[in-house]
């Protein structure tokens, strides 16, 4: 056996390329100077400096959404890992796996309250699906090796390594990722026979079924969404999806309902609400989708498939539970369904499309082109010319927080899994323009769009130097309202218009802005411009900053208010007057 | 199915863990952190050759937040093995207390001959004071330091609840 022995700086780099990582987002200091002198030396990875650490681990989000594969950070000690914080909380919410490389003051120093000392593993505890202190060099190989699998097997997650600057710089052995076992983490992936053939059964005898499908399906990879398809036009059931589910499932799929939830199409929420069978699929029944608890579709039998035994029962007792990844378990549905020659009373499905097309019938996102009085461009119409204007390009879509982000949901349509990128769980502004950055960097020849809206924009603003640094040609599109537009929603729909802190200067000028970090700034200033600057932002082969000067007065519909059941669904600001949406419950609910 | 007006119930949850750095905070993080109720804690290496603690956790709340909580903890990557030994049939649950009374005249006599009904032992006995040491249920342990209480009771130190499952059957 040879004992051949490494920096702990050197093994980092070993155990990285050993994982086939590509691409790191990071940001060095003090404690982290071995690392990037090693990062220096080597050629196989690229480093992309980033301009705020909370960025790296968007950034990072983002390559992982898009690609599947884990993304990896690299930060200080400090202020750097405390940086780190929000994008973990946002990964560990998203099911994102993420490696998190964090340096450490000396470990003889720990607990001395050094410069830039930070306890990080205490910190990051309860937003890291699992954290390490490294304390002997010797250790450092197989934590790493073991990071990258915990994060990537069962419910993804970020894991977070802290570094001590004396463990990277002491000598240690190495060994390969084959030669890692983890001792307690192996979650299950085949879901158990019977409980298989019991939802089977139950599919094949509903009348009214549904398919409820979110992230997980996602996260399981193309090849789950490729068996959610088949099994769906196999039944014949609607299908509707999450917010992180979009893509998931074709949207041009005529049996497709759209996202359901808060702000989901009517047909897809009055469809969960009258459903009689609900097949769930990596989806956890969050509160944004189930609303009102006791209301939750009252008549239904539900099946759950999801990899993580605490998302079964925690919300919304169900009837089948099936523990398991989504791919291995849909083939063994599909393969059931077939063998058992399964099918859904034809009659009854009939009748419950008529009821489906009968809600569909309504059009819910249907807007007033010149509501408002308004002459300024809608922000619908600015984000359906927009996916208009992507159908035929690769494209991937990031998003960031607040009423852009549910028109983007709403009016683009997602073929494929895995080009839809936001901010689900957590909701946090400022991931949309790193993370379509960090897809940018994965799939250089794709059109990479964040639609975002001004204040969310400035909360992780400074990436447009990143993008510009390293030439990539990421389109920041913003819907400019100067409000806080869903906070702003909310409070004129229940707080009587009172518009406390939620309206916005006009500046800055972000035309003017992206000149001043040598990016091309187009604005649109009425509907009638909106095509052409689309069409320009396109063809500029580099970063563009689009501004599309919108309606600030724009609600985002249909709506279910917090704490409503999906059949007290408003369906745009005539109606909002005449439901009781201002329950006492609903309004502690967020 | 009101998940919310169902009752009160409290589970005894043996936990078996990498004895590693942080992984009690881990568990206690976990509680915190989701509002779960901590009745009693108690937490030892008991496997030193494959380095592995138990941890024997009291908890209430209603059957579906006990099965939350069990979900909750397996999820945690140091974690090998949750056993909710109130479910899984009969168990032996113990706790230790050191009691101290003061106690002078009468009240000696007395504290002694409670002690002697809990099978409590003396372990320091001072001039005016003894230092009882009494094993058993929690109840007992609660029906003992009550009792106590109008003799002189000083200072009480419980090392909260261990259990075990009856028969050859490991956790
Ligand atoms: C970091 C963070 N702070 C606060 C909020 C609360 N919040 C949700 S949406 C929103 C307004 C977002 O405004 P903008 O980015 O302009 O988007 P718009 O709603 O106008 O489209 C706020 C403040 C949040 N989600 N994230």
């Amino acid at each position: 056996m040879s004992k051949e022995v490494f920096s702990g700086a050197e093994i980092v780099l070993k155990a990285l390329k050993d994982q086939g990582v590509e691409v790191v987002f990071g940001y060095p200091g003090g404690v982290t100077l071995p690392l990037y002198d090693e990062i220096y030396k080597q050629n196989f990875l690229r480093h992309v400096l980033v301009r705020h650490e909370q960025a790296a681990v968007h950034a990072a989000e983002g390559y992982a959404r898009s690609t599947n594969k884990v993304g990896v950070v690299i930060v200080t000690s400090g202020p750097g890992a405390t940086n780190t914080v929000t994008g973990l909380t946002d990964a560990l919410m998203d099911s994102i796996p993420l490696v998190c490389i964090a340096g450490q003051v000396p470990t003889q120093l720990i607990g001395n309250d050094a410069f830039q000392e930070a306890d990080t593993t205490g910190i990051t505890r309860s937003c890291t699906k699992h954290n390490y202190l490294v304390k002997d060099v010797n250790d450092l190989a197989r934590v790493l090796h073991e990071a990258f699998y915990v994060a990537r097997s069962g419910r993804p997650g970020p894991v977070l390594i802290d570094l001590p600057k004396d463990v990277a710089v002491g000598k240690g052995a190495y060994v390969s990722a084959d030669k890692v076992k983890h001792r307690t983490y192996k979650p299950r992936v085949k879901g158990e026979r019977a409980a298989i053939q019991r939802a089977v059964k139950l599919l094949a005898a509903a009348k009214r079924p549904i398919v409820y499908a979110g992230g997980g399906v996602i996260n399981s990879g193309p090849e789950a969404s490729a068996l959610l398809t088949r099994l769906t036009r196999m039944t014949g059931a609607p299908c509707t999806l999450t917010l992180m589910g979009l893509g998931a499932f074709p949207a041009s799929d005529p049996q497709f309902l759209g996202m359901l939830g808060m702000h989901g199409t009517y047909e897809a929420n009055l469809a969960m609400h009258d459903c009689d069978v609900m097949l769930a699929v990596g989806a956890r029944f969050d509160d944004r989708v189930t609303g009102k608890l006791s209301a939750f579709a009252p008549g239904a039998k539900k099946i759950h498939i999801d990899i993580d035994p605490s998302s079964i029962n925690k919300n919304v007792l169900v009837d089948v539970a099936i523990v398991g990844d989504v791919m291995a378990v849909l083939e063994d549905i599909v393969a059931e369904w077939q063998e058992t020659r399964s099918r859904i009373d034809a009659k009854a499905l009939k009748a419950w499309w008529v009821q489906i097309e009968e809600w569909r019938g309504r059009k819910c996102l249907r807007y007033k082109p010149n509501g408002n009085g308004s002459t300024l461009t809608k922000p619908q119409y600015a984000i359906e010319r927009l996916f208009h204007h992507l159908k035929d390009r690769e494209s991937y879509v990031a998003t960031d927080v607040g009423q852009h982000q549910m028109w983007a949901a709403q009016y683009i349509g997602f073929e494929q899994p895995n080009h839809w990128l936001t901010s689900g769980g957590l909701g946090t502004m400022g991931y949309g323009m790193p993370a379509a950055m960090g897809a940018q960097f994965a799939h250089p020849k794709a059109t990479c769009v964040v639609v975002t809206s001004e204040a969310s924009l400035q909360m992780n603003i400074q990436e447009l130097g990143t993008i510009e640094a390293y030439k990539q040609p990421v389109k920041v599109f913003i819907l400019r309202n100067n409000t806080l537009g869903m906070v702003r929603q909310w409070q004129e729909m229940f707080y009587e218009d009172r518009l406390s802190e939620s309206v916005l200067e006009q500046k800055p000028d972000f035309v003017k802005l992206a000149d001043a970090y040598g990016i091309k700034g187009l604005r649109a200033t009425k509907p009638e411009e909106v095509d052409d600057v689309i069409a320009a932002m396109l063809a500029h082969p580099g970063p563009v900053v689009v501004e599309i000067l919108t309606d600030p007065r724009e609600n985002v519909f249909p709506m279910i208010p917090a704490g409503a059941a999906h059949n007290e669904i408003i369906l745009g600001a005539g109606e909002a007057d005449d439901t009781d949406e201002g329950s006492a419950e609903g309004m502690v609910l967020v | 199915m009101n998940a919310e007006t169902a009752a009160i119930e409290y589970h005894t949850i043996g936990v078996l863990v990498d004895n590693e750095p942080g992984v009690l905070a881990r568990v206690i993080g976990l509680f915190s952190g989701r509002g779960y109720n901590i009745e009693s804690l108690t937490v030892s290496e008991v496997d030193p050759t494959n380095r592995m603690s138990r941890i024997t956790i009291v908890t209430s709340g209603t059957p579906m937040i006990i099965e939350q909580i069990k979900a909750q903890l397996s999820r945690l990557v140091p974690v090998h093995r949750v056993s909710d030994l109130t479910m899984e049939g009969p168990h032996v649950q113990r706790e230790l207390a050191l009691i101290k009374v003061r106690s002078t005249g009468e009240h000696r006599v007395e504290s002694l001959r409670i002690a002697d009904i809990f099978r409590a032992n003396v372990v320091d006995s001072t001039n005016d004071s003894f230092t009882f040491q009494v094993v058993g249920s929690t109840d007992k342990l609660n029906a003992f330091i009550e009792l106590m209480q109008p003799l002189g009771l000083i200072d009480v130190s419980r090392t909260g609840v261990v259990a075990i499952a009856r028969g050859n059957k490991p956790l």
